[in-house]
């Protein structure tokens, strides 16, 4: 069966969404990932969807429900690269995704989360 | 009474006395004209002479009651092609439908001549070319109307286009002037063009500048709202500036809610913002 692969790259895990998401693949996505926040203490996960150019309700709430998941095991996350006509259509949707953090590309993205720890270690000093 | 023979007696009457029919009718079609140059004058002779052959032509072979048959194909052909011409040169109404009905006149008094010694055929033939001129007539007004909207459709898709300029201000800052009424379809091209150019540039910040926006009502401000999150879905973040006073008090009484969004009242203000989210500081040397 096919898997959506999840790199590990120091405290982040990347993941990269190249193949047309279908329903049975997402819900699999959902089920690697949180294991993997958990297996692997991740800090901070990046989902690209930059090769993603079509979304239907049930994608755009499954991207928006593993951000969310990930938010849950304390791993801040970051959905990077959504194409303009992505964007559109999840607000045209309805799906604005309060609360989920989001960059243009993968370096942004990194750079969003290192300073988010950054501060963390920062005010964790200053405790 | 042969009111039969009288449309082909009418084609055949026209085109004995065509030089004197048309001399009369552009005549008073001169008269009619406000600024005449040589170039529309050579035109509207044209027309006329080419008008009056076609209609002498379908009145003799299809008769003169059916102006909507075969017949006058040709006839109604022409005068697409003239009503569409003096509808891009900007004539008005009247003055393309005076183009058929001051026919009536040069054409009846030829017919008055022609069949004056028989009353009853004269009265027939003059109601049949009446009616049939008429109907080319609101022939032409349809023709005339649909090439006005057709130009009006076309003036509207090239507004759409202009009004909608996304400008790089700064390395990572884009800016977004508004200019006009945003309905649903302004904010569908505003929204895809500022997105492809967030993708173009990878700008993080955009400032959606609504100072030439007349009146900001619930409606618009949802469209707004929604491009603010399109682009926030992207990764960049939005400013809105340019908020008149008026507008302001309007968008709280309205209960609209802009509290999520970093609103300044100049543009100039917003780019100091941008600068500073960017990284980046003015100073002056």
């Amino acid at each position: 069966m096919e898997r959506i692969p999840i790199l590990r790259i120091g405290d982040l895990l990347l993941v990269t969404i190249q193949v047309d998401m279908h329903d049975r693949l997402a819900m699999t996505l959902q089920d690697d990932l949180t294991e993997r926040i958990v297996r692997d203490e991740a800090k901070g996960v990046l989902i690209d969807i930059s090769a993603l150019d079509l979304v239907d309700s049930f994608i755009g709430r499954m991207i928006s429900n593993t951000a969310s998941m990930a938010r849950v095991l304390d791993a801040q996350t970051v959905l990077v690269g959504m194409q303009p006509a992505v964007a559109i259509t999840l607000v045209e949707l309805g799906l604005t995704l309060t609360g989920v953090k989001t960059a243009l590309n993968v370096e942004r993205g990194m750079a969003l989360l290192g300073k988010d720890f950054q501060h963390g270690a920062r005010s964790d000093q200053a405790r | 009474m042969t009111m039969n023979a009288s449309p082909a007696s009418i084609g055949n009457l026209i085109v004995n006395h065509q030089d004197a029919i048309l001399e009369a009718w552009l005549g008073d079609l001169r008269k009619l004209m406000v600024r005449s140059t040589s170039a529309a004058d050579d035109q509207l002779k044209r027309h006329c002479s080419q008008f009056l052959a076609l209609f002498a032509q379908a009145t003799a072979k299809g008769g003169a009651e059916d102006g909507d048959g075969r017949a006058y194909d040709e006839v109604r052909g022409l005068l697409a092609e003239i009503s569409s011409a003096r509808a891009k040169q900007g004539s008005t109404p009247s003055e393309t439908a005076t183009f058929i009905f001051s026919l009536k006149q040069p054409l009846f008094s030829v017919m008055r001549d022609a069949l004056s010694a028989d009353a009853g055929m004269l009265a027939g033939a003059l109601w049949t070319v009446s009616t049939l001129l008429d109907k080319l007539g609101l022939y032409t007004m349809e023709v005339f109307q649909k090439s006005r909207d057709q130009i009006i459709v076309r003036q509207q898709q090239e507004l759409l286009e202009l009004s909608t300029p996304v400008v790089k201000l700064w390395q990572d800052i884009l800016a977004l002037p508004l200019i006009g009424t945003l309905d649903s379809a302004r904010t569908q091209v505003v929204m895809e063009s500022l997105l492809q150019k967030i993708v173009e540039t990878g700008a993080a910040i955009a400032i959606i500048d609504i100072t030439g926006v007349p009146t900001v009502d619930t409606l618009v401000a949802q469209h707004l709202m929604k491009t603010i999150a399109a682009a926030r879905l992207m990764g960049a973040d939005c400013i809105i500036s340019g908020i008149r006073p008026q507008i302001a008090q309007t968008i709280v009484h309205l209960g609209v809610n802009l509290e999520d969004v970093v609103t300044k009242a100049t543009l100039a203000d917003a780019f100091v913002v941008a600068l500073g989210r960017v990284g980046a500081s003015i100073k002056r040397i």
